[in-house]
């Protein structure tokens, strides 16, 4: 391939600044919102209601954190919300690897038409479901419980359509020596297919986990009583609460909800942004 | 399955034309499975059952349920169930709040596309430049995808407050007067799609970038020796060879606008005077707080048709329009 020289000539180098002033602004746009969440999380009640807004308090106030704690049982909503997201995740993706694996690997006579059924579950949105999957539960008894937050959203297309994909990727040889030695359907997909897409696995673990976090119109609909609410929708609740609360233990509040998510995000930035631009993760 | 007359020994199929059948125990038969065959059969219907039981009762059902309950008036806490025919249906379309909600839907997708989809495709392309810095950016840019949109939603509120909130200070400092945003009829939806353009972008930005590295280097190689200008290059190389994924864009944001709840909910709750109410915001009021559930039923019909139609329109333009 021929390489042009491009010359860096000062046109360049306006259309360089010109890159990053558009790429700060829009930086801007996206971080001045959190920063704010998090400056104003600190001031003091006479300190917010000043305009123009100031940008950073003149003495820290932790105390707000401790005073946004006690608005609501907050310990009891990161409990509900850590055993919901996690059991959530880890059924959904055994039943995503459990089908992946069924439509990649096991000849089955029905197999094309049962894939283009799951597919087309896609096509049906989870908000379209509400009322019935309430009255199912109601007659399962499960209103106000884990399973009735989690059980309705562990059935996987996405995840097992990514999975399937991994699968079948995978040398045909390698199954066939599995089988040779023995191996049964569900020992080859235990020690052959997951370890191999263990890279797809965890984005999907992610992705799901923070979307199961960040649920909130299930779990609000599905949970009555305060001690069975997801931090989401115990947030929500704290801003209704008959007693009035300052915007500053508000957004300690909305902290409480918000950093676990954003700790996840910077830790596994890399991970999520290339998994979505390989087409791994659904939006 | 696997055992069809051509596999056989010879002599074990007999000549009738029906290669399918097997000649055993003195009788023409379908050909039994192989021990083999019947245990993939057993473990794929053991490794899929829990998906599809889910999916039958969680997905599939609904709809069938949803169906018959919009023919009946009910409340969801009383035993009985009353057939009133298609009366919900009438009432739907005879209520004035119906089509406003419809109309603040559709507006809502088409200028949260728009500006999310434009912003989103001039900042990957400045991000495709490669500057300084650029994984920075991305990574500040991208980082509302995975918030919590209740939390999200409640910082807007406080930026969009009228007295000490952010937004007045902004539009003061250059010399406009900001509308009392989320308590305004004129000014709530367009807060809301504020929010929901911000909380998008990053997603769109990522995907167009994805998009904008599989254009070959070369095309704009040869470009430069023609020597067109920036301004032909967008329109005649990059725009046409993006079209697949700015067309998936365009519709998975618009449907995905059509499901808007948390922050809306959050946020204005709909108001003022259901400005800025949207369809599943409007269909949770009727089911869950106002207990009609009939009614709401006959509203998530309509939202799913809508969204299917979206679907195969997609299906059907996406082999005309999109240049692969």
């Amino acid at each position: 391939m021929v390489e042009i020289h491009r010359k860096r000539s000062p046109r360049w180098y306006l259309g360089r600044a010109g890159s990053h002033l558009i790429l700060l602004l829009a930086s801007l746009f996206i971080g001045i919102p959190f920063l704010w969440m998090v400056t104003t999380s600190i001031k003091s009640p006479a300190e917010v209601a000043i305009f123009p807004p100031i940008w950073w308090p003149e003495t820290i106030r932790w105390d707000n954190f401790a005073k946004a704690w006690s608005l609501a049982p907050f310990g009891r909503f990161y409990i509900n919300s850590i055993i919901t997201a996690t059991t959530g995740v880890f059924l959904e993706v055994s039943i995503a690897a459990l089908s992946a694996y069924a439509f990649a690997r096991i000849r089955f006579k029905y197999r094309d038409i049962m894939f283009l059924v799951m597919l087309a579950a896609m096509m049906i949105p989870s908000q379209v479901a509400l009322i019935p999957n309430y009255v199912v539960l109601k007659h399962l008894k499960w209103i106000n419980t884990y399973q009735g937050i989690v059980i309705p959203h562990v059935s996987s297309v996405f995840g097992a359509f990514l999975l399937r994909q991994y699968f079948l990727s995978v040398p045909a040889a390698l199954y066939d020596a599995a089988e040779l030695d023995g191996l049964g359907h569900f020992k080859t997909m235990v020690y052959i297919a997951l370890p191999l897409a263990r890279p797809v696995l965890g984005t999907l673990v992610l992705y799901l986990f923070l979307a199961k976090w960040n649920s909130y119109l299930w779990p609000l609909i599905v949970t009555n009583t305060q001690n069975m609410r997801t931090l989401p929708v115990g947030l929500a609740m704290v801003r209704t609460a008959e007693y009035a609360i300052g915007p500053e233990h508000l957004m300690a509040a909305s902290l409480f909800v918000l950093v676990p998510p954003l700790i996840v995000y910077f830790l596994a930035q890399k991970q999520l942004i290339e998994g979505i631009a390989a087409g791994a993760v659904k939006g | 399955m696997d055992f069809t007359c051509r596999q056989q020994p010879k002599g074990v199929c007999a000549v009738r034309g029906d290669s399918q059948k097997v000649f055993r125990e003195g009788k023409f038969r379908k050909p039994k499975m192989s021990r083999r065959a019947r245990k993939d059969t057993l473990a794929f219907i053991g490794f899929t059952a829990p998906n599809f039981i889910l999916l039958g009762v969680f997905v599939f059902w609904p709809i069938v349920y949803s169906l018959f309950l919009s023919f009946f008036k009910w409340n969801m806490i009383a035993p009985k169930k009353t057939f009133i025919g298609v009366d919900n249906y009438v009432s739907l379309f005879n209520d004035p709040v119906f089509w406003q909600i419809t109309r603040n839907t559709l507006s809502l997708a088409v200028f949260t596309v728009l500006f999310k989809l434009g912003i989103a495709l001039s900042l990957s392309i400045q991000l495709n430049r490669k500057p300084k810095g650029g994984s920075l950016y991305r990574a500040i840019i991208f980082s509302p995808t995975f918030t919590t949109s209740v939390a999200v939603a409640m910082v807007w509120t406080w930026i969009f407050e009228p007295t000490y909130g952010l937004f007045r200070f902004l539009f003061r400092a250059v010399g406009v007067t900001s509308p009392d945003w989320i308590h305004n009829v004129h000014w709530a939806l367009p807060a809301v799609i504020i929010v929901l353009v911000w909380s998008g972008i990053g997603y769109d930005m990522v995907l167009f970038l994805a998009g904008l590295k599989n254009i070959p280097q070369d095309i704009y190689d040869a470009a430069l020796v023609d020597g067109v200008t920036p301004w032909q290059n967008f329109i005649h190389i990059t725009f046409p060879l993006l079209s697949p994924t700015t067309f998936f864009l365009t519709v998975t944001s618009f449907i995905g606008a059509l499901k808007a709840f948390d922050i809306i909910s959050i946020m204005t709750d709909g108001g003022p005077l259901n400005s800025s109410n949207v369809y599943v915001l409007y269909l949770y009021q009727n089911a869950f707080q106002w207990f009609k559930t009939g009614y709401a039923s006959a509203l998530a019909l309509i939202l799913f048709l809508l969204i299917m139609v979206v679907t195969l329109v997609q299906n059907r333009l996406s082999r005309r329009w999109v240049h692969y």
